[in-house]
């Protein structure tokens, strides 16, 4: 009792399948706080906050709220507690409304205990948006027709509802434009006058920088320490999350580009982009930039023969290709790295060994036949070259880390021999480490030839990797930067339509 | 919203604006998803138009009259289905369950009051529903798989109990239930008909319903609602378990006899009836309404094929073919 500590984590230890991801943790945070958590990939701390919401139940360890111990055994008691998370994947439904989900599991009923009463329903979905500064969403649209950094809100409003007293932000950003991020942000000091306990997963330390009043840092499942932002520098905190300093993050290269490898010209397609037109040369590295929504991504789609275009021409090497399924783009040595690396770059279920040779099946084979030995050597030597670990190559992609599953993907192409590679937001979801590793592979991959097309929302990623810089807006491209023109403030401004 | 900001200029905009807004509402993205919600509708109406000029026996009362006795296994069947295939499961132990109840309900009335004999009946039908969701409910085994195996045994169950036919002695149960008949309406048909509305008010305006509706979209959300799955799940296959009881209650009386091999291949029709009327296997969506013209969308392909002495083989693959025009025209909802 004598602690004035809202929230306190004692000893806690949690272990997946033999691994530990907590390794006894000690943690504590105040009411009125914004508490952030960083660290590496796989450092413990979503398995920390999903056991605070009761997402997931601890081996070991005291959890007390208020001085009371509470057990936290289901999502439902912790709600009861006064415990909401907006965790990092979706837990919307799909086909149901943006009320239903904000309102799940507490409906508005009329006297009878099981009867919904759907005027009062909307009417409380539409106050508690608007409540918390997210106006503008129908509420009667079902989320699967929303956009991503819609749906996020939409996740976010349902974790608001009630008023938590302790509000869990597991990476709400990821999805977020800058222009929404600044209304979450303000919905965050809202919150921090009423006294909540908001603890905030980022990858982005600038963002955790601005918004966290502390920051704790974990590693491999225990505690590093706590700091206060303005006692801090990045670098050190970055230091404490990976235990030593990072050399240069971006890479420099010295190659300068080749000949021509893609022409887009005058590329359109109904709904997501108008009469885009760009080049890239062998060994440049060309940065996308825009908005969530702004189209970049479905260009990227149409280049690589996912989504079919509906005007325009796709020239690779020279020669006129409109593919019309990713199949013809691999042939014509076009590579992508999506978004979602879970959903459209990587068999879960399937080895590393399985995944990587998937795009060159023909390559691994003998007389039509899969070869086990030349697959084993031809596999073996990506994994050694992009440091994948563990390098065991028949370990289950699913059991890998984030950052190690991206470079999977990233050895899956470099396997392929491809000429050309669209990069998709590659280090969403990993670790300041791997980040760097993943710049330099792609650095690499640039020196050897390789054009590369790299989408990203994170300006410093566009900044410092890539030789010129475009920016999209609305479907439409707006702005093409040399790397000397470009700093953060041209390309943001370019892409929120701002008239400098 | 291009279409009418675009466009404010002058008189000649504004009509323009008017008629592309009216395209767009026939036409548009929202209303194509009316079409494929209710293609089934299309399909109705062409075999309506295809009954009225080629036969004179279709609109008659006895044929109509007929042709409701005849859906109402199926209709019962499909909506106990459907409520399983919105939590994104299913159940492929119906055909069983209606044999089990029919039987039960003919044997047990020689020793029971009759009333008694139904209930005891329905009440073996829905253990069969307790045993198929508290397996896929509390162990997360596949529902395919669960149902699969209780088809085999229930059936098994069901000639242990009696490998002859029984034949239902008390008349009240023939002239009441699957005989008889209010004016010209069938008493089935009317208990069929009563159970759609209850099962649209079930999955739209009750908590329970919406929950069953929204685990097949995404089960963890609704976990993380601290809403209690498990329960929910097993209440489906309750209800799919109740509704094939019933209908086999009702089949046994209709017939006048209840025989042990009865339901094969009941359940196919029934996810058909599903899938026609707009339901997606695996979850996320499907309704009441959908499910009705799925039932009766089968129902006529039966009755008009049988009025025009087509072979039932024939039958079979018109059939199939109305199923998977109904999900080609869905595919790309997905």
């Amino acid at each position: 009792m004598e602690s004035p500590d809202f929230l306190q984590m004692r000893g806690i230890r949690k272990n997946y399948d033999g691994t530990q991801a907590l390794r006894g943790v000690d943690f504590s945070a105040v009411l009125g706080e914004v508490h952030a958590i960083v660290g590496e990939n796989g450092a413990g701390k979503t398995t920390l906050v999903k056991i605070l919401a009761g997402a997931v139940e601890r081996n070991a360890g005291d959890i007390l709220l208020d001085g009371r111990p509470v057990e936290l055994d289901t999502p439902l008691r912790a709600r009861r507690l006064g415990i909401r998370a907006v965790h990092q994947e979706f837990s919307l439904v799909p086909h149901l409304t943006v009320t239903e989900n904000i309102l799940m599991g507490q409906m508005p009923t009329s006297r009878l205990k099981w009867w919904v009463d759907w005027p009062q329903a909307h009417r409380r979905a539409e106050e508690i948006l608007e409540g918390i500064g997210f106006a503008g969403i129908n509420v009667r649209t079902p989320v699967s027709r929303l956009s991503v950094s819609h749906q996020q809100m939409v996740e976010i409003a349902k974790a608001v509802a009630e008023r938590p007293r302790v509000l869990i932000l597991d990476e709400p950003s990821a999805v977020l434009s800058q222009e929404e991020l600044r209304r979450l942000f303000a919905l965050i000091q809202a919150l921090k006058q009423e006294s909540t306990l908001i603890l905030y997963i980022s990858h982005r330390l600038d963002e955790v920088f601005e918004v966290a009043d502390r920051i704790t840092v974990l590693k491999d499942g225990e505690l590093v320490g706590t700091v206060r932002p303005q006692e801090t520098e990045q670098g050190q905190l970055i230091k404490m999350m990976v235990g030593r300093t990072l050399g240069e993050i971006y890479p420099n290269r010295h190659t300068p580009p080749g000949e021509e490898i893609l022409a887009v010209k005058n590329l359109s397609r109904e709904d997501s982009f108008t009469d885009i037109s760009f080049s890239l040369a062998r060994g440049e590295i060309v940065g996308l930039f825009g908005l969530v929504g702004s189209g970049r991504t479905q260009v990227a789609r149409c280049i690589f023969g996912a989504e079919p275009s509906t005007s325009g021409e796709i020239y690779v090497g020279g020669m006129v290709a409109r593919p019309k399924s990713p199949r013809d783009a691999v042939k014509a040595g076009v590579a992508l790295l999506t978004e979602d690396r879970k959903r459209d770059g990587l068999v879960m279920e399937y080895s590393i060994r399985d995944n990587v040779s998937l795009a060159s099946l023909r390559q691994v084979s003998r007389w039509g036949f899969l070869s086990r030995q030349k697959q084993d050597t031809q596999v073996q030597s990506k994994v050694q070259e992009l440091s994948i670990r563990p390098a065991q190559i028949r370990r289950l992609v699913r059991q890998l880390s984030g950052g190690n599953q991206q470079k999977v993907v990233l050895a899956k192409w470099l396997l392929s021999q491809a000429k050309m590679l669209i990069l998709d937001e590659p280090t969403r979801g990993v670790d300041v480490a791997t980040k760097v590793e993943i710049y330099h592979i792609i650095s690499d991959l640039a020196e050897r030839g390789v054009g590369v097309l790299l989408i990203s929302s994170e300006l410093p990623e566009i900044l410092g990797m890539s030789d010129r810089a475009l920016v999209m807006r609305e479907g439409r491209l707006v702005g093409e930067f040399t790397r000397a023109q470009a700093s953060e403030e041209t390309l943001l401004a370019c892409a929120a339509g701002v008239v400098q | 919203m291009q279409i009418s900001s675009s466009s404010s200029n002058g008189q000649g905009g504004r009509v323009r604006a008017f008629w592309s807004a009216q395209v767009g509402r026939l036409f548009g993205e929202r209303s194509r998803r009316h079409w494929v919600d209710y293609g089934f509708m299309a399909a109705f109406v062409v075999l309506l138009l295809i009954a009225a000029s080629a036969s004179d026996v279709f609109f008659t009362q006895r044929n109509v009259s007929n042709l409701f006795r005849q859906i109402v296994t199926n209709g019962l069947i499909s909506l106990g289905m459907l409520v399983v295939i919105l939590t994104g499961g299913i159940d492929l132990s119906v055909g069983p369950v209606v044999a089990l109840t029919g039987i039960m309900a003919s044997g047990l009335q020689n020793h029971v009051p009759l009333p008694l004999a139904i209930l005891i009946a329905l009440a073996a039908g829905l253990l069969v529903g307790v045993v198929n969701g508290f397996l896929v409910a509390r162990f997360k085994l596949q529902p395919f798989i669960v149902t699969l195996a209780t088809l085999s045994a229930v059936r098994g169950v069901v000639y242990v109990y009696s490998e002859t036919p029984q034949t239902p002695s008390n008349p009240a149960f023939r002239a009441l239930l699957g005989g008889g008949f209010v004016g010209p309406v069938p008493v089935a048909a009317i208990i069929m008909l009563a159970c759609f509305p209850l099962v649209w008010i079930f999955l739209n305006r009750t908590t329970s319903g919406r929950a069953i509706v929204a685990i097949g979209g995404n089960e963890e959300a609704v976990r993380l609602a601290g809403i209690n799955v498990g329960t929910h799940i097993l209440l489906a296959y309750v209800i799919s378990a109740l509704f094939s009881g019933i209908a086999g209650v009702l089949l046994a009386s209709r017939l006048g006899i209840a025989q042990p091999s009865v339901g094969a291949g009941y359940e196919l029709d029934a996810i058909a009836a599903c899938v026609i009327g707009g339901a997606i296997l695996g979850g996320g969506g499907g309704g009441a309404a959908g499910v009705f013209g799925g039932v009766l969308t089968l129902g006529l392909i039966d009755n008009l094929l049988n009025l025009f002495n087509v072979q039932s083989y024939y039958q079979q693959i018109f059939k199939g073919f109305i199923i998977l025009v109904a999900v080609l025209a869905r595919r790309k909802e997905r």
